[in-house]
């Protein structure tokens, strides 16, 4: 297998899919001639032209809401927000119209629609900019919510993603798209399935669920412990709506604790649901509470300091391990 | 002047007790024979009152804590009279008595951990703020065990009770039981491992009834008399007393009219219904017939007083209210103390017969067996026969070997002539 770059799966989901479907196109701010902000959609315009590949005016409630218009008559629009933080001025074309259509329509009318971009913090972009959106997102019901943290997840989820005939928020990160992974061969198609976590390490010590930026943070977290004699078994749920619990529940059943570690902040968010449902389904198997590490409960400080701070940290990861294992 | 209370002697083999539950909180106004506590002692739970008149000071000692009698347990006195001079002199009397000597229910309950809200639960600050406070057991009485734990306990019949815990506060985790359980538990049963016994605190019924048959059996110079005996009329007569009281929803048992038999005898042959003191016999001008009743992790024995100037309807009342008692821990010590004669029957459990461990003081005990059904040769015929076995056990020092054999030859023809006892 090669290894690729996360943007560069992306891209590569894009392009496949938009060759395999014409009906499917893409549309945002600085996505064509621009090559994309962050160069996700680079060569595309070249390649599917102005039709497919659309740039917009700085309007994401204007774009947002025409993707889902076209959606509405039978496209299948990719519409990228240049960051998930420029989602909120389109809060409401997303939640009242992509999610509500369907259901209000008695099923008459679907909306096959995957809003994509980066989300979370990046490097000093600051408190309007680093937002973590999976909480928003995730409590909306008739939303689909995807996390990818690998490269291969990333790729086999957007195709997924677009022939979904339900809207589907697809969470990247700015800081991912330099992450380089393992990705079938050009040529293989894979499909990674919408709603299945995935065993990202194998331990029988303790378990960590995680995604997205943490997630890398876990792994290091999770080798470090290692060398202590603590292994742990890291779980990447991929999907946070719907969340399937099946591989964490089994887990906690053989490690009987868990540490949930997410960039969003702590209160409420996929981190408090999967604590949740793993602390019912799971309960006659806790030997000890379940934690959480996530973003400090603060705006994030434009300082680099302050933010490396905020952010999940290894130590904390490791420390909670550690609790949770009754370990000083 | 506010005085110090200590843990009455509530019967006279009180040897230690168990506040069970206070009544009154600190602060609360007490009168005379107000309840105090409630105190389980080897014989019952029993009420705890007030001999004197004021305020609830302070309570020495939180539930569940057994102590030896006279322990301070509480301090009664005026209204905001100041009490640290007596909280001293109970402090140095407790150091210089035994660890066991508990402390004051505020100084050993566990410090309040500070509350995690969701969002400081990630904090940095708060991981140390978390970290495993001081291990000790809370004073609330509580086990603190994971879910884990519970499961694990359930399915491998632990008690949690005798488990030490090493996390937060004593909780017990995984490991815990799993060392608890031995070394290689875990291992156990791949490779065929046998488990360690497990460990029950013997509780205070338990150690009386460990002291006192112990004492019995090393004391009382014990022999036995077997006398096998026709139930058929006896049991007929029960059939009889039945029917007739089967208006009033009233039932006599076959045992009930063993106590009555057993009774009458030791009226006819008064030589067995003694004590052996030492230095006198006591010869007992009462009947009183103690019942033995088997009840969860030990037994009781209830006395039937006058047995034999009661009816039967009247023990077999007497019988049901006191082993409904005994069986909910509520016998008062003046209803299971001062017998003069011991019955015990495990014909229930088609025992045939066995030998009883006398009573003491008592200088006998009849155990009773279950009915066999039989073919007996009556005449120059086989017939069939209903047959039960009794045996006495006998102190020695107290009734010959004649007696006893004469004691029961009259119980065996009362047994078979029940009329005889209206003589």
């Amino acid at each position: 297998m090669r290894e690729i770059r996360y943007r560069d799966a992306l891209r590569e989901a894009m392009l496949e899919e938009m060759e395999r479907d014409e009906s499917v196109f893409l549309m945002g701010e600085e996505v064509g001639h621009y090559q994309g902000a962050y160069k996700v959609s680079e060569g595309l315009l070249d390649k599917f032209g102005e039709r497919r590949v659309i740039d917009t005016p700085i309007a994401e409630g204007g774009f947002a809401g025409v993707g889902i218009g076209a959606a509405m008559v039978g496209l299948r629009p990719i519409i990228e927000f240049m960051t998930w933080n420029f989602s909120f001025v389109a809060f409401d074309q997303i939640i009242s119209n992509a999610a509500k259509i369907h259901p209000m329509s008695a099923g008459a009318v679907r909306v096959p629609i995957v809003f994509r971009g980066p989300n979370g913090a990046a490097k000093q972009v600051a408190a309007q900019h680093s937002h973590s959106c999976a909480p928003f997102y995730t409590n909306i019901p008739g939303l689909y919510v995807i996390q990818p943290s690998t490269p291969r997840d990333a790729k086999g989820l957007l195709k997924s993603a677009i022939r979904s005939d339900n809207p589907v928020v697809f969470l990247e990160g700015e800081t991912l798209y330099g992450v380089k992974g393992e990705v079938p061969d050009e040529g293989v198609e894979e499909l990674v399935p919408i709603g299945e976590s995935r065993l990202a390490r194998a331990g029988g010590h303790c378990t960590i669920v995680s995604w997205g930026r943490p997630y890398y943070t876990v792994m290091a977290a999770a080798e470090k412990l290692s060398a202590e004699g603590i292994e742990c078994e890291v779980i990447d749920p991929r999907t946070l709506r719907p969340l399937d619990t099946s591989l964490m529940v089994e887990s906690v059943k053989k490690t009987n604790r868990c540490v949930v570690v997410h960039e969003h902040w702590p209160y409420g968010g996929p981190g408090a649901e999967i604590v949740d449902r793993l602390q019912r389904e799971a309960f006659d198997y806790l030997d000890a509470p379940l934690e959480r590490v996530s973003s400090l409960d603060v705006p994030m400080p434009y300082a680099l300091n302050l933010e490396d701070t905020v952010l999940p940290t290894e130590d904390r990861v490791i420390d909670a391990v550690k609790r949770v294992s009754y370990v000083k | 002047m506010a005085k110090i209370i200590g843990l009455p002697k509530l019967s006279p083999t009180m040897e230690e007790g168990t506040l069970v539950a206070w009544t009154k909180k600190e602060g609360d106004e007490v009168e005379v024979d107000d309840l105090l506590a409630e105190v389980e002692t080897d014989k019952a739970t029993m009420e705890f009152r007030s001999f004197d008149r004021g305020v609830l000071l302070k309570i020495l000692v939180p539930q569940g804590e057994t102590l030896e009698p006279d322990v301070p347990v509480a301090i009664i006195g005026k209204a905001g009279e100041d009490i640290s001079d007596l909280l001293e002199q109970v402090a140095s009397k407790s150091a210089s008595k035994s660890a066991s000597v508990p402390e004051s229910a505020s100084e050993s309950a566990p410090a309040p951990e500070s509350a995690s809200a969701p969002e400081s639960a990630s904090a940095p600050e708060s991981a140390s703020e978390s970290a495993p406070a001081p291990e000790s057991a809370p004073a609330s009485g509580r086990v603190l065990s994971s879910p884990l734990v519970r499961k694990l306990a359930r399915e491998r019949s632990i008690d949690l009770r005798t488990v030490e815990g090493s996390g937060p506060q004593g909780r017990i985790v995984k490991r815990d039981i799993e060392s608890y359980a031995g070394p290689s538990a875990a291992a156990a049963g791949a490779e065929g491992e046998r488990l360690p016994p497990r460990v029950v605190k013997a509780s205070s019924m338990r150690r009386t009834i460990a002291r006192r048959l112990t004492e019995s059996k090393q004391t009382v110079p014990h022999y036995y008399l077997t006398i096998d005996v026709d139930i058929a009329p006896l049991s007929d007569a029960r059939s009889a007393m039945n029917a007739q009281l089967e208006a009033s929803g009233e039932k006599v048992s076959l045992n009930d009219l063993i106590i009555k038999v057993a009774a009458a005898t030791l009226r006819r042959v008064p030589e067995v219904n003694a004590s052996w003191m030492e230095k006198e016999i006591h010869y007992h001008q009462v009947v009183d017939i103690s019942v033995a009743v088997a009840v969860d992790d030990g037994l009781m024995t209830p006395v039937i007083r006058d047995a034999d100037r009661k009816g039967v309807a009247e023990i077999a009342r007497e019988v049901r209210d006191l082993a409904e008692k005994a069986r909910n821990r509520k016998l008062q010590p003046e209803e299971m103390s001062n017998g003069t004669f011991s019955i015990s029957n495990l014909g229930m459990f088609g025992i045939e017969e066995f030998s009883a461990v006398i009573n003491p003081p008592e200088a006998a005990i009849l155990a009773v067996g279950t009915i066999r059904n039989e073919p007996i040769v009556e005449g120059d015929a086989i017939v069939p026969g209903r047959r039960m076995r009794f045996t006495m056990s006998c102190d020695h020092r107290v009734i010959d070997g004649a007696t006893g054999a004469k004691f029961m030859a009259a119980f065996k023809s009362t047994i078979e002539s029940p009329l005889t006892m209206l003589l």
